[in-house]
């Protein structure tokens, strides 16, 4: 008989059988390795989480009391005879690859991730290993990102610009990861910042660890006069609801990789859209697949068949499994938003 | 190049009318005269015959991005528009070109006849030296229209705001046969000439669907109807011995209907007939599915011609007696129409030579009640409904509301099972929008398919649908894929006929979503059988 695999995906996630605990898992467990703060890969329900240390308050901000135990990049520990270790995946802040290693094999899974350094994560690392298990929301040669730095540039201009013409600029971003990276990099110089509370509670809870401009929360007092100029931070959910009524004349913008398709963007209604995202795009994947040195890659979201075949016909044995991770997919997903957030 | 790709930028990225006008109003006051021309041409759907076919486009694309076909087709797939996927795909450089719209579009003319080589080496040479949204709209030329949301009305309006002439002397200047390659825009849009007008249509008059209760519309004895004819809307124009045939969209047809050269015999020049082009098998008006064997078909056979001729349905007359008489009321441009049909008649000395030419029926009511009677009897002699024009009213420009309405039978509809999906384009590209739907065979064991349809679902439905595809794929063939029947549709349609050209034996017109059915199971939708017995019984027994 085959000896079981390191790891395999179950009903209720990927599992390590030898160490009886999950990473990520989408249904509750005993114990579960968790790589990073959003919805889809920390789930509420497990007796036990292990996560890297600075995920430890975005967590408990979503999920309330929770029985959690926090490690520091590199930081090897043994359950069971398995060696894990979480390392910087790029993608939001405290997110993280997890690492597992056992009788000298050795599997890297991502989570979600992105090689951009996006000055507020710990930037991506490759983990050389045998097997990778990796996200690829975006992948497709279609997916190619400008550099942050260009992308700000417009975003600033954007808002320039709706200033100029006495109007108030809506950015929808997810509130956690999308929002406070927008915030790091929008420019107080040209006018206030305001915050939708989901984006200011969850910012709250990251500012003791990453500087941000200051921020205003938008309260019921805020005076319509008050926006004219100004920029407000929402999440997708807010689009279209009375909340922004108040904010006219307004124009909208949102921040995704998913912005890349014009589409996207004219299906939801949006003025304008800045392709931005927290993951990799084409490139990104194929440069951090081939630094792993992994032979074995296991594509777990995204566009996973079309991906792995390409990674095949490049040599690699590649297959996909199916996760329940949805990717970028629940920031443009305003009803998974409000669920979640609010 | 620049100027235009940032306008089709602009139009592509707001959905604000005034935006738009001001957007394109802006650029014909910026633009180079010539880039001016093709723009207006661009933008009514009179780009150039493409150089290159799409086959060797995606080769071509894929090789320069260095990725093998199949990723491609993969990729076009999901982004579900061609021009934006081969502009995606293509890495950006740092080049740039100083080419105006104008030379590009010459140079696609020539290219058309160079070989295949060549178009290659042009296509990859301009591929590498435009940015991402350049790429796209100069790939966008190659390939088709854009569908931006600019429609010709728009356009005429900003171009009126940018040269201060009336909309609807541009409406008419524009419209008709002109190459944008030989006509300045001095000629075009600013200068008037008598000659220009002699195959000019006139702008169709067009009419809103009732909005309220019909008896809203006053004194009944105020309007005239009409049956609303399920054909292709034309005008035909006799001027200077010559006969031109228009249809709707301002395409000029005369090619496809030789049996219409006989209206010169009896109709004097300056005559100008709005209508409907109809299907008249057998001595009697057909369905659509007739006509279907007609449009798209630019030589017609001697047997296709005596199989499913042709008439035109006259509903009204524009110009009598080289005089445009479009502001003259209803009643009166009728009474003309009328009484060159009873000269016709008499003119026409046997069966033999009578032309293919029909009065619409003009009908009067004492009362709106008798009126939503004829209107139930739509289906019966072949119409959509009824057409409700008032009597003094003047022939109009566009689509207008007040004097003219269409008042439409109710839809026919049916339980349908969503059986294969196919993702949309444009708009909901990457979103599975484009359904198929099966009604039961005869014994409840199979769903055969009947209609495709892509509208009616909110925004919010399409997601939740897609969701349920993308969980419930049974198997893919290429860019379709069949899901597991679960979900159960109102399909709404206007015609039914029977057809031997689709699997289920029936052919529907206008199919589309009513409403998801959520509180059916597959069990409880409908039948073929049910499907038939929608189809009027005249129909039944032709």
């Amino acid at each position: 008989m085959p000896s079981r695999p390191l790891l395999e995906f179950t009903e209720k996630g990927i599992y390590c059988a030898v160490a009886k605990v999950y990473l990520d898992p989408w249904k509750p467990v005993d114990k579960a390795i968790i790589t990073h703060g959003h919805a889809d890969h920390s789930r509420w329900g497990h007796k036990q989480y292990i996560t890297h240390h600075t995920n430890i308050p975005i967590i408990k901000h979503r999920l309330g009391d929770i029985n959690v135990t926090g490690k520091t990049y590199g930081e090897m520990f043994s359950i069971n005879n398995v060696t894990f270790s979480f390392h910087p995946a790029g993608h939001i802040i405290g997110s993280s690859q997890i690492r597992v290693e056992h009788k000298g094999e050795i599997w890297v899974f991502t989570g979600d991730y992105k090689v951009e350094n996006d000055g507020i994560s710990i930037p991506f690392e490759p983990i050389k290993c045998h097997t990778f298990i990796t996200e690829c929301t975006f992948g497709l040669p279609a997916f190619k990102w400008a550099s942050q730095k260009d992308v700000f540039n417009d975003i600033n201009n954007w808002w320039a610009e709706n200033k100029s013409e006495g109007k108030t600029s809506i950015l929808f971003g997810y509130s956690l990861g999308k929002a406070q990276r927008l915030l790091k990099y929008l420019n107080p110089e040209i006018g206030k910042i305001y915050t939708h509370g989901a984006i200011e509670n969850m910012t709250n809870v990251i500012r003791p660890m990453v500087s941000f401009p200051e921020t205003t929360l938008v309260t019921r007092d805020t005076k319509k006069e008050d926006f004219i100029g100004n920029i407000v931070i929402a999440p997708p959910s807010a689009h279209g609801s009375t909340w922004i009524r108040k904010m006219v004349p307004y124009v909208t913008a949102s921040a995704s990789g998913w912005m890349t398709f014009r589409g996207a963007r004219r299906r939801r209604a949006i003025d304008k859209g800045f392709v931005l995202s927290d993951h990799c795009d084409w490139d990104g994947l194929l440069t951090a697949i081939k630094e792993t040195g992994a032979t074995k890659i296991i594509t777990t979201h995204g566009y996973t068949e079309i991906f792995s075949k390409y990674l095949r016909e490049l040599g690699y044995d590649a297959r996909t499994e199916k996760t329940q991770y949805e990717g970028e997919l629940a920031e443009i997903d305003t009803k998974k938003e409000s669920e979640v957030i609010e | 190049m620049k100027l235009f790709a940032n306008l089709i930028k602009t139009l592509d990225s707001t959905n604000k009318t005034n935006v738009k006008v001001n957007a394109l109003a802006t650029y014909f006051e910026q633009a180079p005269e010539k880039d001016k021309v093709w723009t207006i041409a661009i933008l009514s759907h009179r780009r150039p015959p493409r150089p290159v076919n799409t086959t060797l486009l995606r080769t071509w694309a894929s090789e320069l991005a260095n990725i093998p076909l199949w990723l491609f087709e993969e990729s076009y797939h999901i982004v579900g528009d061609l021009a934006e996927t081969i502009a995606l795909v293509i890495p950006s450089s740092t080049k740039s070109t100083t080419k105006t719209l104008t030379q590009f579009l010459e140079e696609m003319i020539t290219l058309k006849k160079k070989t295949e080589q060549e178009k290659k080496t042009y296509l990859h040479e301009n591929w590498k030296v435009l940015n991402y949204y350049e790429r796209f709209v100069f790939t966008k030329l190659i390939t088709g229209g854009f569908r931006i949301g600019v429609s010709q009305k728009l356009m005429t309006r900003a171009l009126s705001k940018a040269t201060q002439i009336d909309e609807d002397i541009l409406a008419y200047k524009l419209m008709g046969n002109w190459d944008p390659n030989t006509i300045s825009f001095q000629d075009l849009v600013l200068e008037e000439k008598e000659s220009d007008f002699l195959s000019k249509p006139y702008p169709f008059y067009l009419a809103y669907a009732v909005e309220n209760e019909v008896f809203d519309l006053g004194d009944i004895s105020d309007w005239y109807a009409e049956h609303k004819w399920d054909g292709i809307r034309a005008q035909i124009i006799i001027r200077n011995r010559e006969i031109f045939v228009w249809s709707r969209g301002e395409e000029l047809v005369t090619d496809k209907y030789p049996e219409f050269q006989q209206f010169l015999d009896f109709i004097p020049d300056g005559t100008v007939l709005d209508g409907e082009i109809l299907p008249f098998p057998n001595g009697e008006i057909g369905t659509f599915n007739d006509l279907q064997t007609r449009i798209g078909r630019k030589t017609i056979s001697k047997n296709l011609l005596q199989k499913t001729p042709v008439i035109l349905k006259a509903y009204d007359l524009l110009e009598w007696k080289g005089k445009d008489i479009r502001n003259l009321p209803f009643s009166k441009r009728r009474a003309l129409l009328e009484s060159l049909y009873e000269d016709i008649l008499s003119l026409q000395t046997s069966e033999e030579h009578k032309i293919p030419l029909h009065l619409s029926e003009k009908m009067t009511f004492t009362s709106w009640s008798a009126l939503a009677k004829e209107r139930d009897r739509s289906r019966l002699v072949r119409s959509e409904g009824l057409m409700l024009k008032r009597k003094d009213s003047p022939y109009l420009v566009g689509r207008k509301k007040g004097d003219w309405w269409k008042w439409k039978v109710d839809p026919l509809t049916i339980d349908a099972v969503l059986t294969y999906a196919m993702r949309g384009h444009g708009r909901r590209s990457n979103l599975f929008t484009d359904y198929t739907f099966g009604l039961w065979n005869d014994d409840k064991t199979e769903l055969v398919t009947f209609a495709k349809a892509y509208s009616g679902l909110t925004d919010a439905e399409f997601r939740e649908v897609d969701k349920f595809i993308k969980a419930n794929t049974l198997e893919r063939f290429g860019p379709v894929r069949s899901v597991t029947p679960e979900l159960v549709f109102e399909i709404a349609f206007e015609g039914i006929a029977l057809s031997k050209r689709h699997k289920s034996g029936v052919a529907t017109r206008f199919p589309r979503i009513l409403r998801w059915r959520q509180d059916k199971k597959i069990e409880e939708a409908n039948s073929l059988e049910d499907l038939k017995t929608l189809i009027p019984s005249n129909i039944q027994d032709s």
